[in-house]
This record gives C-alpha cells, structure tokens and sequence, in this order.
C-alpha cells in the first residue's frame, strides 16, 4: 500500500522534475562546465582551462564597475517601483474619500488609472526603449523633455549621452516600464485584506497614512516580499534597457555598462568568447542567488490568516 | 494515513532522484554537443565547364542565410532567381536581421548555412569565424571567369581594396564585400549654395566655415553620440591623408608608439579646436544616427562624417531638393602627405561561404552571379549604393548623393584610404577609442589625453592573447 502510494506520487512529479532539470538546471550545469573552457561558441571543440577565465573577470576593472551598475540598478530600483506601485495601489483602492455606504474606495477616477498604470506592461522593451530614446532626445526643439524643460525655463540636458545622468535615466525607465504591473499586484492583495479591519481602523480614528503604514503594509508584507524578489531580478538583467537605449553600447564613457551587457558583448563581438562569457554569466548567477536568498530570509515573518 | 504517508518525504525523494538524473541529462547533451567533429558529409560536386566553372552539381540544394536591414534581401533573392532556373533547384533563403544569435548554433553544430551575408549590429566576428576555419578561401572565385565577359577573371573586375577587405592575416580571401561605401562629409550642396559657402580643402578654411555657419545660426557639424565612432570615418582616414597611409598601417598593426606621430597630434589637435569653439551641434552627445541625420536634414547642422548609405537611411526626412554631395577628406594643407581629393572607401556587406557546408561551391557560384552587370546594376538602381565591382554604376542614372560619390571616387584614383582597426579591432575602435572621441568632442578630455589613452588601449589590445591579431601585408 505504502509502497503504491510513492509510485504514484513520483509517476506525477517525474514529468515536472524531469522539465525543470532539462531546462533550467541543466542550462547552469552547462554554464559553468562552459566557463572552464576556451570554447568560441563556433566551433565544437573546447579546451578545458581551469579557473583561467574567472582570473581574468577578477582583474577586469570593467566587469566590476559593470557590477556596481548592476547593484546600483538593484537598491535604487526595486525600492523607487514597489513604492510607488505601493502607493498608487493604495490611493486607487483604498485612500479615496469616503462615499455613500462603502468605507472603503478609491480616488476619484481610480478605474481609468488603473488602466493607464498598466499600459506600459502591455509594450514590449524595444518598443519603451524607443519610444524613450525620442523623449529624451536632447535637441531643443524635438525632444519631448527638452521641450517641456525649456518651457518651465529649464535649460535642456543631454539626457542618456550625460555621463552623470544616463543611468538615472535608464532606471526612471525601468521604474515606468514596471510600476503598472505593481499597482495591479497591490491592488490584487489589498482586495484580499477584509474591509473589516479598515472599518475598525476607521472607527479608531485613523487617517490614510497611519491605515496604509499600520494595516496596509503589514498585511501585504508577502506580497512585496515576492514583487521585491522579481523587481530585483529585473534590475540584475536590465540587458534590453541598456543595450537599447545607452549611447555607444553602455555609454557614454562605459557609465550605464551592466554586466549582461559585458556578457553579451564578450560572447557575440568581442572575438566570440564564450568561455569568459559564461564565466561572467556564473558570477551573475552567485549574485541572483544571494539576493534571493537574503530578501526571502529577510521577509520572513509569521503569516496572518484571514 | 497521516504516519504512514508523509507528503514531505515523497517530495524529497523525488528531489534526491532529480538531482541524480540532471547531471546525467547535462551529461548526454555535452555529449551531443562536443561529438560534431568534421563528418564526412556528402558534398556537393558537379563537372567544371566553361559555363559552370566552379562544378556546381545540378539540382544539389542550397541554403542562403542573409542579413535583411538597411539593404533589404531582395537583391539577393534576384541572383537567387538565376541560380535556381541555372542549376534547377530552389535556394533555400531565410532573411534575417538578427543574423549572429540564429547562426552561432549552426556553426556549433558544424551545420552552417552555405552562403551568407554577415552583417547588421549582430553580426559574428568574421575574423573569429575565419581564425576557426569555418570559411570557405573564395580564391576559386576569383579566378573563375566573370559571367559577363569570359576573358576576364572576377578578381580583376573588382574595385581595388575589396580582395584585401577579405582577408584576415593571409592571402586567402574569406568574405567579399559586396557593397561599396564611400565616406566624407555630407552635406546639402543647396544650403551651401544658398548661403555662399564652399566645401574647405583645409583644417584651417574648416574652422573659418565653421565660424561662417555659426553666424548663420547652424552648427559646422553633428554626429551620434550612440556611434561615436562615426566620427572615426574621417578622423582615422584624416591621420592617413595628413601622415601617409603608413601612418594609419601601423595603428591598424597596433604598432608601438603608433598614436604618438605627429599626424594623429595634428589632426587631433584640429579636433580638440572644434569642439572647444563649440562647432558640434549641442545634445550631439546623446544623439541615435537617426535623430542625427534629422538634425541635419533639417539644416541645424551643415555637415556629419557618415558613409554613403546615408542618402537611403536620411530619405525621410531630407527634402527632395538637399542635394546631397560628399566632401574629401580636409587635412592640414600643402604639406599633407596625401592630396586634397583623397577619401576613405570601403567594400562592406561581407558574403561568407560556409567551408564545411552541403555546397560550397553553390555558395560561390551565387556570388559570382551577384557579381554580373545585371545584379549590380539592380543593386545599384534600387538600394542606391555602389557595388564592389569597378565602374558598375557607368550608365546608370545616379541619385544626387551616390552621383557625388561616385565622381569623388572616381577623382580620388588611387588615393584610397582604409583604415582597418575597425573591422579588425570592433572593441578597441568602436568601444574604448569611440568613448575617448566622444569625451574629446565635448570638450571633456585633451587631445593628448585622448591619444595617451588611444596609446594605452591599442597596447592593451596588443598584448591581449584573447584578441587573434592581424597585419598589413607589407
């Protein structure tokens, strides 16, 4: 009987297991295994040679300043989106002004915004890539911020060819891109806490910022716990954004550079080096996993049924 | 039920049995992928003959894996057309603009496509490509006889610099650009006229028109700060023109010291003046090609180093009476070692032929196809550029922009520059030195940090055993 039952139970996970090992394990198994070669991605032979590659990401200053970008874009960008998400979820479901028998609602016009939130989510990269690289477009006349600035008084700036201001811009990007699908998120979880506890903490006396910071928040904990892991991932990749909109492939002067770009460019243009390529991709893959592992361990709480 | 069964347990289990079978699965791919090896594939061979002179084997299929960007894929189709009613088969063609991503499996694999066109922005490295063995020497091509007129063998029809343009490092010829570019300073020959300015011979009469157009309230040049190194069109080329093309030789040979002649100090310096009377167009720095060449079609600008696809990619926006015109190279005066009318010109749009694929010698014969004076002429006609075969544009009627280039190069004779550090050394040219222009061009950096730092890098690229190395043949 015992016996039946692991059968059957293994005859259902063998399926799944045997597609994630082939294509996700296996992926990073050969990763690595392609890191400790020489291999140029054109030809089948490779050479196996030790740690060499690894050695040479070490002393390469730009993979670290490629790094740096990437942990910049990590700290700065999750945190910028999930707040917003956070609060224009909060304004759009719950801050609006009391109305008739409902306690709880949103702004005015909150349905419409919603919409227009989420908008960016339906556009494919290339496409925000574009449609930014002409807003940020630094002629006087032509460009959408430029001309918007010089009409506040503002003289115009360079936007992504300023090597103080390029990766600023790319992340506000990445943040645009990114936030309307937080806010449907958000939304989602907020349904799920019961009007209930508002209506107390209504009766209570509390106003919108002590409901979002005391009843809001806490509840959602989980919920920002996994936007958080996903936004940081995000922010670790932010490949297309970079590739697509920096001035001379991670411009100007190597500033916005991240590091799946510098695989990208190891791999396909700079003499084909897979090996070193996917060394770097290793590395990539240590830091991911810490950041997960930290953000999961730090949002570990003690769960509220309700 | 809850003792005897535990849902936990199983999971683990079934874990522990994945983590068995996943380096096993990892194993059997390595396997499949390590185990190509140079198979003995059945190759595609038919009888030499004066029609057929390099033996393509009746009705044997061939497969065309071509870039499709800027140039289309139609002209390509069109010589497809001939081989297919030639040699009774049907070509397979696929056209794509991501060309690098969907061919580095094939060329892993030792399944390459036989014939294709390697360009656009994902590209493979050809030089890598070549250094591996994976290209067929097209040396048979050149000898074989032209189909318009038997007598004469390819290579001898071809523009010269194009044979070289395909070699890396040896006398075999891996690639043959196709198309022909011709580079300078573009500019519309109407606003010139309209405004009484002329196109300057020297660096001194530049600056002097640079302050004429700044009166008129337009900046003396643009460029994209995205491609930096369209800049490098005419500044490397320049070096050439003001040093001798020995010069330009030993920095695409990363010769020591190479920067530190007083050719790249003269021209830099004219550089480093330009930017500091502030004669690029502001915001040039953040610029994509696109919004550059709008900028200048719209007469904010009055002149921008670019090759001469410009006339097809700028067609939007430039008004139908631009009349557009490319200028030679300005260079110090008198005591430059190559004379005014010297220009950069380059063979581009590389054709490969795959060494182990199904049909190599269809792949050539394709080529030597696009090669005829009907397939050039098509080329010419509807993509509006130069072939790589000499003289091809005679009798045709040109459009402004490939009529001035055309003429330039026709006046320039022999007095071609090319300057190959940046189809041999992308990272070094485009990357590393294309940030030191940009810093130079906003007036970040010195001319002498500039050529310190242009110095540096080319050692850097020098001693780099990763970086397969190539020479000018003396």
């Amino acid at each position: 009987m015992r016996h039946g039952k692991y059968r059957f139970i293994i005859g259902f996970l063998a399926i799944p297991l045997a597609l994630y090992g082939v294509l996700v394990i296996s992926p990073f198994v050969q990763d690595f295994q392609i890191s400790l070669t020489d291999w140029t991605g054109l030809t089948p032979d490779k050479h196996y040679i030790g740690f060499e590659n690894y050695r040479k990401i070490i002393h390469n200053h730009l993979f670290w300043q490629s790094l740096w970008h990437n942990v910049l874009l990590l700290l700065i960008v999750p945190v910028v989106t999930l707040a917003l998400g956070l609060f224009f979820a909060f304004m759009l479901n719950v801050g609006g002004r009391r109305k008739g028998s409902a306690s709880v609602a949103g702004v005015w016009g909150s349905g419409g915004y919603k919409i227009i939130f989420f908008f960016p989510q339906v556009l494919s990269v290339a496409v925000i890539a574009i449609l930014w690289q002409q807003i940020y477009n630094p002629d006087p006349d032509e460009g959408l911020l430029n001309v918007l600035l010089k009409g506040v008084g503002i003289g115009g700036q360079t936007w992504l060819g300023d090597p103080k201001l390029a990766l600023a811009c790319i992340m506000a990007v990445m943040v645009w891109a990114n936030v309307g699908f937080y806010v449907v998120l958000f939304s989602a979880g907020m349904a799920s806490i019961p009007t209930e506890i508002y209506e107390a903490s209504l009766l209570d006396g509390a106003n919108r910022s002590t409901t979002f910071f005391r009843v809001t928040l806490p509840l959602l904990a989980d919920t920002v716990a996994t936007g958080w892991v996903y936004m940081g991932i995000i922010a670790m990749d932010a490949f297309a954004y970079v590739q697509l909109m920096s001035v001379n492939d991670g411009g100007p002067n190597e500033k916005t550079d991240v590091v799946p770009l510098l695989l990208f460019k190891t791999a396909f243009r700079d003499n084909s080096q897979y090996g070193l390529a996917a060394a770097m991709g290793v590395a990539m893959l240590i830091v991911t996993l810490v950041f997960a592992a930290l953000t999961l361990r730090l949002a570990r709480r003690d769960r509220l049924e309700f | 039920m809850g003792s005897e069964f535990n849902r936990r347990d199983a999971i683990k289990r079934a874990m522990a049995i994945g983590v068995v079978a996943i380096p096993s699965a990892s194993l059997l791919s390595a396997c499949a992928s390590s185990s190509g090896g140079d198979k003995n594939k059945p190759v595609a061979t038919g009888t030499k003959s004066a029609a057929n002179p390099l033996g393509v084997k009746n009705g044997a299929p061939l497969e065309a894996f071509v870039f499709k960007g800027g140039f289309g894929d139609d002209y390509i189709k069109s010589a497809e057309t001939v081989y297919n009613t030639t040699y009774g088969t049907t070509v397979k063609h696929t056209g794509t603009q991501g060309i690098g991503p969907k061919l580095q499996p094939r060329f892993a694999n030792n399944t390459p496509p036989d014939f294709m066109d390697n360009s656009g922005a994902d590209n493979l490295d050809t030089a890598a490509l070549a250094k591996e063995g994976k290209l067929l020497d097209l040396t048979p091509l050149l000898d074989a006889p032209t189909i318009d007129d038997p007598s004469k063998k390819v290579r001898d029809v071809l523009v010269a610099g194009t044979v070289e343009q395909g070699q890396f490092g040896s006398q075999a010829m891996y690639a043959l650009n196709y198309a022909f570019t011709v580079y300078g300073s573009w500019y519309s020959n109407k606003l010139f006229q309209e405004k009484g300015w002329t196109y300057p011979k020297t660096f001194d009469e530049m600056i002097a028109l640079g302050a004429k157009t700044k009166a008129a309230g337009i900046a003396l040049f643009t460029y994209p700060g995205k491609y930096p190194y369209y800049v490098h069109f005419d500044l490397l080329a320049q070096i050439g023109k003001v040093g001798g093309k020995e010069v330009l030789n030993a920095i695409d040979d990363l010769e020591d010291g190479a920067f530190q002649v007083d050719a790249v100090k003269t021209v830099l310096a004219y550089y480093e003046e330009l930017a500091a009377k502030k004669y690029f167009l502001a915001g040039s720095e953040g610029k994509t090609h696109i919004q550059m060449q709008t900028d200048w079609t719209k007469g904010k600008a009055a002149l921008v180093a670019d090759g001469s696809w410009v006339e097809n990619e700028a067609a939007p926006t430039m008004p139908k009476d631009f009349d557009l015109a490319v200028g030679p190279l300005v260079g110090a005066g008198d005591s430059d070692k190559m004379p005014f009318g010297t220009l950069y010109a380059a063979a581009g749009e590389p054709f490969i032929v795959a060494a182990n694929g199904k049909n190599p010698a269809g792949g050539m014969e394709l080529l030597r196809i696009m090669l005829a004076k009907k397939q050039t002429d098509n080329f010419t006609n509807t993509i509006k550029s130069l072939t790589c075969v000499a003289n091809s544009a005679e009798g045709l009627t040109l459009t402004p922009g490939l009529a001035s280039a055309n003429t330039a190069l026709k006046a320039a004779g022999s007095n071609v520059l090319n300057a190959r550090i940046q189809d041999w050394y992308k990272k070094l040219n485009n990357e590393t030195i294309g940030n030191l222009t940009a810093q130079l061009l906003t007036g970040d950096i010195t001319a002498a940090k500039w050529i310190e730092g242009a110095q540096k890098a080319s050692d850097a690229t020098k001693k780099d055993s990763s970086v397969p190395k190539f020479k000018h043949s003396a």
